[in-house]
């Protein structure tokens, strides 16, 4: 037999950790609530917010002081200067806020910025994006989209294939889109939608009883505050890959969520305890093996593409890198407490439904 | 060894064989090998952040579209009017996609009206008002039906026209297609000058000849000052130094031929080197330019293109044959894109470029570089784990990861789907996340050994109780990955399409292929020997 990390008689009491965890949650989650408050919401990249990026590789060590100063004259609006990827490949990422200027316009300004103000230091321009406002809108409300979509089609299937509740899951999904389409006739902002969906979804699960959605959705919106959190609190950027990622946690987190309540639902069958603590405590850490070890195989190939994936990947990795971390942790801390919470009798009645059925 | 082992084995064989023959053709070391006859054509298909090239979003300008095609029903509408005896004065387009034509005699309403239901039923009559002095002022609009269909001609057309320039141009590979809300995405591959290929897809090319007002004030035509029927636009002048100047100058407004004649257009040079394009016409075209010519010697004739005066040449004499020049002073460079953008026909409107992404080949071919190496790097870090961890079990989890790995870039190439940077780091996650799969069952054949199965047993069980966790589990992944295709653009669906594909053929190596491997190692063995998992 190979390596054990997690030895097979471990008992860890997890669920009397769940105040204590809360208590870190609640603190991680405000943290970066305030922070977006404080920056007046998330700070957008160009893929959303519109305007020109350029990346400016040169032949030698620049600083970004002297780069800027190189292209004062070219009066460029909004003009911010950043070193980007390695300091060893000296390169620099230059934006402007603007899309009205044409991107030749800024492409020629640049060029002749550089080539006075840096006499004898060889560059070359390797990428330009620009995007007009209005492209940078409606990919907004279709990253905003993706993320309801997913998170409703995921609470659908679990309730489905959980609690073999389709006819439930099926009342929620019309309730939602009742309730979405409701707030978008009378004109409400993408800010209270998100919210709306957030909170007929939670309120859904809770009136129908659907205590696994519940807990797996629950533990999904904690995931997503915190990894959004933590990038506007170390002033990142979001565009279109940090929205792959945001994605990708989501399905993580769920993946990670999911096994653990499988555990659980299969020792409710064979009536492992008669506690449920008890149980949803033994399942975990049945299955406690395998979540640190599959968390510990992603967070290792996860970290080898943020250390050596490049500047362009570079905020993608570390995205996919905070949240496979809190996926991992919600899954054993929050939605497990939040099924004991909620759960008991609901879950005896499916137990009979099962067994019946 | 039983007959169900050997066909799982066989089916296994024929993946594997599936993927190493849709895998090798995008080796660039096979590619350039006399293997590649035997191989299938299909090759990974790399995205512009990887290859480098050009991906422009553009915007068609619908409202543009709809004036300009209303003005010309206006016409029509006069035209066909006059023959049946009825007088309207020239229409005029009206904001908010209208028309106004004022019919002369209000005795002809009954009959305007009946020949425009007849003739005109694209349009219907918004209002009608009757003057004191007798004129009848109409605005029509165009029915929601027929703005829909000229919405898609336009774009087609659009489409068309911008698929002919490229061509020309010689793009190898360009991808062109539509989008929502009256867009146009283009990407080409390779192309390393966006600003000439934005100059060449983005000029509306059209093409009129007017004729020169020579008796106007040029000083009061700049303050705005134009007699009716005229209009002042700039002529372009090249300094020596290459650069140009733009001077006024008072046209005609009618044009007396347009572009929609040309069956041709070539780039020649003059006794001086000097660069100009030469213009076929048809027939029809032909007889136009030969009559105008006729009428109009030694006058000026300026050929305009999209609002600008390129030259103003006197006409001699009567052209007939069918064939003009154009001479200006431009590069060899802007001939060659005019006679290009002339050849491929004018744009039915103008459009607009809202999103511009160009990445050059060193940058990706360093991502790639990089990609690649993350990923070797990882991969050994997760293979040398699992050995370590899991002894022979992780030989077999290795094996299947490796052969998933084969099996994610074949069904890349076999789907033609394409691969971005992004879908690099989907790969790379798929290989954190594909031993997922192994790590449950595993864990379980362990808890069952511990349980005092044999090890048969214990895998048995093991695998049966796995399966369904991690369907359960992998299912919301590719619900996730269906949902970023649908929403996401470019590299965002590379990375979904990795990522689907990825968790299907990690499902089947690490459920179908590890346990036949399981089967195969247990099946020489007694049935009570101990299992190295």
């Amino acid at each position: 037999m190979g390596l054990q990390i997690i030895k097979p008689d471990t008992k860890i009491d997890f669920i009397g950790f769940k105040t204590k965890a809360f208590v870190i949650s609640a603190v991680l989650i405000l943290l970066g609530l305030g922070s977006l408050v404080m920056n007046g919401g998330p700070k957008y990249g160009i893929d959303f917010a519109g305007g020109i990026v350029v990346q400016v590789k040169f032949d030698k060590e620049v600083g970004v002081k002297t780069v800027k100063s190189a292209l004062k004259e070219a009066k460029l609006p909004g003009l911010v200067v950043q070193s980007f990827g390695h300091e060893d490949d000296n390169e620099i990422l230059l934006r402007t806020s603007s899309s009205e200027i044409s991107s030749s316009e800024v492409r020629d300004k640049i060029s002749a910025g550089l080539e006075s103000g840096l006499k004898g230091t060889g560059f070359e321009i390797q990428r330009l994006e620009m995007v007009g406002p209005k492209v940078g809108a409606d990919l907004r409300t279709k990253a905003i989209e993706a993320l309801y979509f997913a998170v409703l089609l995921i609470a659908i299937y679990i309730s489905g294939r959980f609690e073999k509740r389709w006819f439930a899951a099926a009342i929620m999904a019309g309730g939602l889109f009742g309730g979405i389409t409701l707030l978008q006739m009378i004109g409400m902002s993408t800010t209270v939608l998100i919210f709306g969906a957030l909170f007929i979804t939670i309120g859904l699960c809770w009136y129908l009883k659907l205590n696994y959605a519940l807990g797996a959705i629950v533990a999904l919106i904690h995931d997503i505050t915190i990894t959004v959190g933590i990038f506007s609190l170390l002033g990142k950027e979001f565009d279109l890959t940090i929205i792959a990622a945001l994605l990708t946690i989501i399905g993580y987190s769920l993946n990670d969520t999911i096994i653990v309540f499988d555990r659980i639902r299969e020792n409710l069958l064979g009536k492992i305890s008669d506690c449920l603590a008890d149980t949803i405590n033994i399942s975990i850490n049945q299955t406690l093996s395998r979540t640190i070890l599959t968390s510990g195989t992603t967070l290792l190939v996860v970290a080898a593409l943020f250390a050596l994936g490049g500047g362009v990947i570079h905020d993608f990795a570390l995205a996919l890198l905070i949240g496979v971390g809190v996926g991992t942790y919600s899954s054993i801390f929050v939605a497990s407490p939040i099924l004991l919470g909620f759960g008991p009798s609901k879950i005896e009645d499916d137990m009979e439904e099962a067994e019946t059925a | 060894m039983n007959g169900s082992l050997r066909w799982k084995i066989v089916l296994t064989l024929l993946v594997v064989v599936f993927g190493v023959a849709y895998l090798l053709p995008s080796m660039p070391a096979v590619q350039n090998s006399g293997m590649a006859r035997f191989l299938p054509d299909d090759k990974i298909s790399l995205g512009l952040d990887l290859k480098g090239g050009i991906h422009l979003t553009l915007g068609v300008d619908m409202d543009k579209a709809l004036d300009n095609n209303l003005s010309r029903m206006g016409d029509d509408l006069k035209a066909v009017a006059r023959e049946e005896g009825i007088i309207v004065l020239k229409p005029k387009v009206l904001k908010g996609e209208r028309v106004e034509a004022i019919l002369l005699k209000q005795a002809q309403q009954e009959k305007l009206e009946k020949l425009v239901k007849e003739n005109f039923g694209n349009l219907t009559i918004l209002s009608t008002a009757v003057k004191p002095d007798g004129k009848v002022t109409y605005v029509f609009a165009p029915t929601p039906e027929y703005k829909k269909y000229l919405t898609k001609l336009t774009m087609d057309q659009a489409i068309k026209t911008i698929r002919n320039r490229i061509d020309q141009f010689g793009v190898a590979e360009p991808d062109i297609r539509k989008q929502q809300g009256n867009r146009i995405q283009v990407q080409l591959p390779g192309m390393q000058d966006p600003e000439r290929a934005i100059k060449i897809i983005g000029k509306t090319a059209h093409l009129e000849f007017k004729l020169v007002d020579e008796n106007a004030d040029l000083e009061k035509a700049q303050k705005g000052i134009v007699a009716p029927g005229r209009e002042v636009t700039v002529i372009m002048h090249r300094l020596p130094d290459g650069s140009y100047i733009e001077k006024p100058i008072v046209l005609k407004k009618d044009a007396m031929l347009t572009g929609e004649y040309i069956t041709d257009a070539q780039t020649r040079f003059d006794q001086f080197n000097q660069p100009y394009v030469t213009l076929n016409f048809n027939s029809r075209g032909a007889r136009i330019f030969e009559r105008v010519t006729g009428e109009n010697i030694k006058k000026r004739m300026a050929i305009v293109l999209d609002g600008k005066v390129y030259s103003a040449p006197t006409i001699q004499d009567k052209i007939a044959g069918g064939r003009a020049s154009i001479t200006g002073s431009y590069t060899t460079e802007e001939a060659h894109d005019l006679a290009i953008v002339l050849r491929a026909g004018s744009l039915p409107a103008p459009v607009k470029i809202l999103e511009q992404r160009t990445v050059g080949p060193s940058l990706g071919q360093e991502s790639i570089d990089k990609g690649v190496s993350a990923a070797v790097v990882g991969s050994v870090l997760v293979l040398g784990f699992m050995l370590v961890y899991y002894g022979f079990a992780g030989i077999v989890a290795n094996v299947v990861l490796v052969l998933n790995v084969v099996l994610i870039l074949a069904g890349l190439a076999a789907f033609g789907a394409t691969l971005t940077l992004p879908g690099i780091a989907g790969i790379i996650l798929t290989i954190g996340m594909a031993v997922d799969a192994n790590v449950i069952i595993f864990e379980r054949i362990r808890e069952e050994l511990r349980r005092g199965l044999t090890a048969k047993a214990a895998i048995v069980e093991g695998y049966s109780r796995a399966t369904l966790t991690i369907l359960d589990a992998n299912i919301t992944t590719v619900i996730a990955a269906v949902i970023l295709y649908q929403f996401g653009t470019g590299p965002v669906r590379g990375f979904a399409v990795t990522l689907t594909l990825g968790i299907l053929t990690s499902m089947f190596t690490a459920i179908f292929v590890t346990r036949i491997l399981f089967d195969l190692y247990t099946s020489k063995r007694a049935a009570d020997a101990p299992l190295n998992i």
